[in-house]
């Protein structure tokens, strides 16, 4: 029942996440919706990657050659690394929005459609 | 001739060569604008050859293992791993060769058109190092055996598109298309990575042919195989899904847009590939094939509709994606739909799945082409409007040539190749459902009349006085435009030989389950 919570936490945040996305107006508020749901995606990852008792795999002094194999947290890492990128590109799209319409509220970002 | 150095390592080459002139583009254009043309058309020459002779090489002595980390390919599995494939593996197969060569074919055709259509534009380091980017994305993505490997290299590509979707900032007007972009496709590469996690969970393995290998098909392969083709399906521009198309399409630079419509297609081939080899057999082909059909035909009938009325000429070329990418949906669905069915797929399946991947080597070429024109129309006369032009076919010869060639191809109108790849998809898809045959040769009418309409708009008339000093478009620009038009003529004069050596390869590697496991897992 324990080992559940961290799955339970990636589906609240999952939920608040895609909430935040569908029914913010504020751009960074959005933004912040999606960085919300990368760390979701991230927990759900490491959280697979757990095992009771397992240790990390190094060598030099190790217990035991049991191991645990490192490839969840190496694609947390990855994503993580992605996901600055992601923030980054999205934050510089805002500053140009903000420069040329002097909104950051969706509903008034609509010149495309004119 | 051809060192075996290269050849045996082109997979690797294909990715770090453009990788690695990406990031040193920036430094060769402080020296000077002109050897910077000069850098970044030869590193995308470069990548073409290496990625042609690799996929020649796939063509002619079969699917290609390139193990990164080992020396051999024999090395897929360590020994001490427990039989399980822990390296990242590129797995090439006649599937992945076909998106090899249009990917090459036109990167390097809108790299020859962008040195002199971007000439007058400020920030052109960032232009060529993110567009050296997008093609090692979508060469990674089509050739990766990895599935985690291939989340990064959609990653790649997306922040690439996103970045030069904005890259001409026009009022702000383009970095709102490309935050519509970024933000869908940053939410469907997490939905990516989530299945990605389950397979992981469920299977231990990230490797797409071990992955296939243990499909079950249980309740949470179904979650993940959900989460993927509605992120693809989005990604590749499919109809309820397909908002940001025109958007992006259209505020994009044109040789952009036209490298767009191959990463869509690359997105395509992903769900193709996760479709087919993934779970082949183990999903409900039936259900799925006619999800697959279903997003098809609405594509098809809604991106047609939508395209019609359009005032801005990229716009309608956007929407006439969205309807053409309808026709490689529909093709590979109806092959899906009739999957683990021998004889029905003897009878027409293959000629559909056939048909449908034909296609995508078709709209690539004829797609590219018209976007590139409309981009040529554009440097010359500063205006997308349809209705403010007229009359240019006086002074722009070349591209209305070229116009004309693409127009007549989309249309599906011989000798063109989108009139071979459209023939296989209406046998084969009526003798499945009457009806879907039906409704695409609609859509084929509707497609030109609405190319009629733009044709006589844009050249016809007579020469209106505002555009009277109009001149041809420069010479890189046609060159490019040249090679694209060569292939549409090419491919619709000679389809048997193309299918024959390209098509067929490709349509039965993807059906072909079991060889793409044990090329990486052995006999098994």
């Amino acid at each position: 029942m324990f080992w559940n919570l961290p799955l339970i936490a990636v589906v609240v945040l999952t939920i608040i996440a895609l909430a935040i996305i569908v029914f913010k107006k504020n751009l960074i508020k959005v933004f912040l919706g999606i960085v919300i749901l990368e760390s979701a995606v991230n927990l759900f990852l490491i959280s697979l990657g757990y095992r009771e008792g397992g240790i990390a795999p190094i060598y030099t002094n190790a217990p035991s050659t049991a191991m645990v194999l490192p490839t969840p947290q190496a694609l947390t890492l990855t994503s993580i690394v992605i996901g600055v990128a992601t923030s980054a590109l999205l934050l510089s799209f805002a500053i140009i929005i903000w420069k040329k319409y002097g909104t950051i509220d969706i509903d008034r970002i609509r010149r495309l459609k004119e | 001739m051809i060192p075996s150095f290269i050849v045996e390592n082109s997979p690797a080459l294909m990715v770090i060569v453009p990788l690695v002139a990406a990031f040193i583009t920036p430094f060769i254009g402080r020296i000077s604008s002109g050897i910077r043309s000069l850098w970044v058309g030869g590193a995308m020459a470069v990548t073409s050859a290496i990625t042609l002779i690799l996929a020649f090489d796939v063509y002619s002595a079969g699917t290609r293992l390139y193990v990164f980390g080992a020396r051999a390919a024999s090395a897929a599995i360590p020994p001490d791993s427990g039989g399980i494939p822990i390296r990242i593996i590129f797995e090439v197969d006649p599937m992945s060769a076909l998106m090899l060569v249009i990917t090459a074919v036109s990167g390097f055709a809108i790299v020859l058109y962008s040195l002199s259509s971007e000439r007058s534009h400020t920030g052109l380091e960032s232009y060529y190092t993110l567009y050296l980017l997008m093609i090692t994305g979508i060469l990674g993505m089509v050739s990766t055996g990895d599935i985690f490997n291939f989340f990064v290299f959609l990653e790649i590509l997306s922040l690439a598109s996103a970045g030069l979707i904005a890259y001409r900032i026009d009022g702000g007007v383009a970095v709102e298309a490309a935050l519509k972009y970024f933000v869908l496709s940053t939410i469907g590469a997490l939905a990516i990575l989530v299945a990605i996690g389950i397979y992981y969970g469920e299977y231990n393995a990230l490797n797409m042919a071990m992955i296939a290998a243990r499909m079950q098909f249980s309740l949470l392969d179904q979650v993940a195989l959900v989460l993927i083709i509605a992120a693809l399906a989005m990604k590749c521009g499919a109809v309820p899904m397909h908002f940001w198309t025109p958007d992006a399409y259209s505020m994009a630079p044109s040789s952009i847009t036209a490298l767009l419509v191959v990463a869509s297609q690359a997105s395509l081939y992903g769900l193709f590939r996760t479709v087919f080899s993934l779970y082949n057999v183990t999903l409900n082909a039936v259900t799925v094939g006619w999800l697959i059909i279903i997003l098809g035909v609405l594509s098809m009938v809604v991106g047609v509709t939508m395209a019609i009325p359009q005032k801005n000429v990229k716009r309608l070329m956007a929407y006439h994606a969205v309807s053409q990418t309808g026709y490689m949906l529909l093709g590979v669905g109806v092959g899906l739909a009739v999957l683990g069915n021998q004889s029905l797929l003897d009878a027409f399946g293959y000629m559909a799945m056939e048909g449908g991947i034909f296609h995508i080597i078709n709209h690539a070429m004829y797609k590219g082409l018209l976007f590139l024109t409309a981009g040529a129309i554009f440097l010359r006369i500063g205006t997308y409007n349809l209705n403010r032009m007229g009359g240019l076919g006086h002074s722009m010869k070349w591209t209305m040539v070229f116009f004309v060639i693409g127009a007549l191809a989309i249309a599906g109108i011989p000798p063109f190749n989108g009139f071979a790849s459209k023939l296989m998809i209406y046998e084969s898809v009526f003798v499945f459902n009457p009806l879907l045959a039906v409704i695409a040769m609609v859509v084929s009418i509707l497609t030109l009349a609405s190319f009629v309409k733009v044709f006589h708009s844009i050249f016809m008339g007579p020469k209106l006085p505002e555009f009277a000093d109009v001149k041809e478009a420069p010479m890189p620009m046609l060159l490019g435009m040249g090679i694209l038009a060569l292939v549409v003529v090419l491919f619709g004069l000679f389809p048997g030989i193309v299918v024959e050596s390209l098509i067929t390869p490709a349509a039965h590697a993807l059906v072909d389950q079991g060889a793409y496991i044990s090329a990486v897992l052995g006999g098994a």
